[in-house]
């Protein structure tokens, strides 16, 4: 494609889309069909985006070759709307949502697999905007996507877009991150202001207008757990916030390791305007998502350490001591709140509803 | 929000909790009449700062509990039907009807929409000139004018294909219901601020006549609530009764009269079903003559088949402050917020939403700890 074609709309942020997007400006069933159409789709779109060796073989399967170290995988299906909000898209949280995800194991996130289920009718322009981001996030966490597959659904049965991808990364040896190894005493790290990424798709999503734009936390974890983990501070837990907020994450926690979590409410950082909007729809932010926030539960002796480092990752909050794991064996998380008395954080039953009045 | 903050400090609150403590002489039983109030005394823990003296029972002021099970199952089977879309506030969604709840009936296949507001219901109807949109207007009076202002604007610019299922509810009647009762205990009522920035307080003070009894105008933040329960607490030790407002911040006598004027356009005062809390006469509203094109239940009628409400479900003595949620043999057992018999465990609002949400299960966490 060249700069002279007829739309004028296929250059995007001074990358060129491959598809001709005179010809096929939006995606047919004959896309995902196994045809031609779909060759060209391949070929000129996703393998031009994710290049590498491994992708560029065109097997059915990726042969990787390991060290020694264990595996660690994980899969997850993203189908957020809209596409596209503020701080992120679809795109970059398929990459960086599992990349997460494999940061929270102490793994070394190497390989994705990405999985497209695309509605008939999609513009072109759309599928390439998000290529696009997956492969700057892909490249900006050091990871190489080298297994994909697509599929074309009929229109009205689908919402744009959908993507699954798949991660595997190695742990090197020594190296047991998980809420099993969850000690009393231990401390309870967050990087950050928590429930900004549910309010921006929300804000989005429901057209609710604030004085401000309110940006998604979408991030990548992996280098900030890498140097976690090579700086010798002894992890104990590690979890992404994502669906649920901190209270889902940090319930989920405290009943597989059987432990009682304390926190304070007041270490706990949520912006001003996340905290105005979810007073407007009655949500309660440590039920809201994040996309870029994770937990560290950690020996008290090394939160100093583990602190500073994660500063310097995320430089725009102070990253905070929120609470404590607690001698009573009862699996439960409970919040201090402004008075010093106490309540239980329960998981909801579902998302959030906002309320009446 | 700093405008909130100054509302849940942490010496404020004391202050007040140790003002009642100063103040009580001996025992007496003050009803929160808002759900909004019930969540933020068992979230924030405020019951633990009163004195034993001093007992808090929660009210029947939560729209989603006290909508009737008819209803319901009315906007469920508008739901389904082919060309419709009903809209609701998020808080319906999982109160359940006599077979089903809304998102039930969404997972079926109904077009079931969560809105903000009324208007964008409104708006939904312009855009699909071909379906039917009803948005179901459940609330006291603080949502009623807003709802109003759909349906007047809906008439103004003759969207057609848009209604109101309306279950509008009114505090007084309810008020007086809990103090006309036999079994009543309650001594002294923390009026809603949001219903009487609306209102304002005139319509109460026939109330204080009849029944001798204080009523104070409350806000929601933990300084309001420990305040609203000491001027009432003050005005019971002296022997008065009288409205007093401690919400002065969004309350006068007067309320809106621009909102009330709407109101009182749009609807008119009718007899209401509660649920667990029986008809009771001018308690609710609906729409006017003028305004009866939009009523939905009377565009789409259903056929009214047996309703079910669970045997085992105590929400009438919950709303109208007889027994506490943990005092209901099937709280936290047979009855959770994934398996509702009732509507106060699922809504925002509902006491046995807040009991189990926040106190592990009813029972108060270690507070001493």
């Amino acid at each position: 494609m060249t700069s002279n074609t007829k739309s004028g709309k296929d250059t995007i942020e001074g990358l060129q889309c491959p598809i001709p997007l005179q010809d096929y400006p939006r995606v047919l069933l004959a896309h995902g069909g196994g045809g031609r159409l779909m060759r060209q789709l391949i070929e000129k779109m996703f393998l031009a985006a994710f290049d590498n060796p491994t992708l560029k073989l065109m097997n059915d399967a990726a042969v990787l070759k390991m060290d020694s170290s264990s595996l660690a995988m994980t899969t997850d299906s993203y189908v957020v709307q809209p596409l596209f909000f503020p701080g992120g898209d679809i795109g970059s949280l398929a990459v960086f949502g599992t990349v997460n995800d494999l940061a929270m194991c102490g793994a070394e996130p190497l390989y994705l697999s990405a999985g497209f289920i695309l509605e008939e009718g999609l513009p072109m322009e759309t599928l390439w905007r998000v290529v696009q981001s997956m492969r700057t996030a892909a490249q900006r966490t050091g990871v190489q996507i080298v297994a994909g597959d697509t599929k074309v659904i009929d229109t009205g049965t689908g919402d744009g877009l959908y993507i699954n991808t798949t991660g595997v990364g190695t742990v090197k040896s020594g190296i047991n991150i998980g809420p099993a190894q969850v000690r009393q005493g231990d401390v309870v790290l967050v990087n950050g202001d928590i429930g900004r990424h549910g309010i921006a798709i929300m804000a989005v999503r429901e057209g609710l207008e604030f004085e401000t734009t309110l940006e998604s936390d979408c991030a990548p974890l992996a280098e900030v757990v890498k140097e976690l983990v090579d700086s010798g501070v002894e992890l104990h837990c590690l979890r992404d916030l994502t669906r649920g907020g901190l209270a889902a994450g940090l319930i989920e926690i405290a009943h597989s390791a059987g432990v009682h979590i304390h926190i304070s409410e007041k270490y706990i950082s949520v912006q001003e305007d996340v905290r105005g909007a979810c007073e407007i729809l009655g949500l309660d932010p440590l039920y809201v998502a994040n996309e870029g926030r994770f937990v560290v539960i950690l020996p008290e002796k090394d939160s100093d350490k583990a602190k500073a480092i994660i500063e310097k990752h995320f430089p725009a909050f102070p990253a905070r001591i929120i609470g404590k794991v607690e001698k009573e064996a009862q699996p439960v998380v409970t919040l201090e709140n402004f008075l010093g008395s106490r309540r239980v954080l329960d998981l909801p039953s579902g998302e959030q509803l906002p309320r009446i009045c | 929000m700093k405008y909130l903050d100054e509302f849940r400090d942490a010496g404020a609150a004391r202050y007040w909790a140790e003002a009642i403590k100063r103040t009580v002489t001996r025992p007496w039983t003050v009803m929160e009449v808002c759900g909004g109030q019930t969540h933020a005394i068992v979230k924030h823990g405020l019951d633990q700062l009163l004195p034993d003296e001093v007992t808090l029972v929660h009210g029947p002021g939560c729209p989603v509990c006290v909508t009737p099970v008819e209803l319901i199952d009315h906007a469920i089977a508008i739901s389904l039907q082919p060309e419709t879309i009903l809209c609701s506030f998020g808080d319906m969604m999982r109160v359940p009807g006599s077979e089903r709840d809304l998102l039930s009936a969404k997972a079926e296949g109904g077009d079931v929409r969560l809105v903000y507001s009324p208007m964008d219901a409104l708006d939904l109807a312009k855009a699909h000139p071909d379906r039917e949109v009803v948005f179901f207007a459940v609330g006291f009076e603080t949502t009623a004018p807003a709802n109003a202002m759909a349906v007047y604007q809906a008439r103004q610019q003759e969207v057609r294909n848009f209604s109101l299922l309306v279950s509008h509810v009114r505090v007084p009647p309810a008020i007086e219901s809990i103090l006309s009762s036999p079994q009543n205990q309650v001594q002294g009522f923390l009026l809603a601020g949001h219903v009487c920035t609306i209102m304002g307080w005139e319509e109460y003070e026939p109330l204080i006549e009849k029944y001798r009894i204080p009523l104070v105008v409350t806000g929601f933040e933990p300084v309001d609530i420990l305040q609203g329960v000491c001027m009432c607490v003050e005005q019971l030790e002296q022997g008065r009764a009288e409205v007093a407002n401690q919400y002065t911040r969004a309350v006068n006598r007067e309320g809106n009269r621009h909102a009330q004027e709407l109101i009182q356009q749009v609807f008119e005062i009718t007899p209401r079903l509660w649920r667990g809390m029986g008809t009771i006469t001018e308690s609710g509203l609906g729409l006017t003559p003028a305004f009866r094109d939009f009523d939905a239940a009377q565009r789409f009628p259903v056929e009214k088949g047996p309703t079910r409400n669970s045997p085992d479900c105590i929400s009438g003595d919950i709303l109208l402050g007889l027994k506490k949620p943990h005092e209901c043999p099937s709280f936290g057992t047979s009855c959770t917020p994934d398996q509702p018999l009732g509507a106060p465990m699922v809504s925002s609002e509902g006491a046995c939403a807040a009991y189990y949400r926040y106190r592990n299960n009813g029972k108060v966490y270690d507070l001493k700890h």
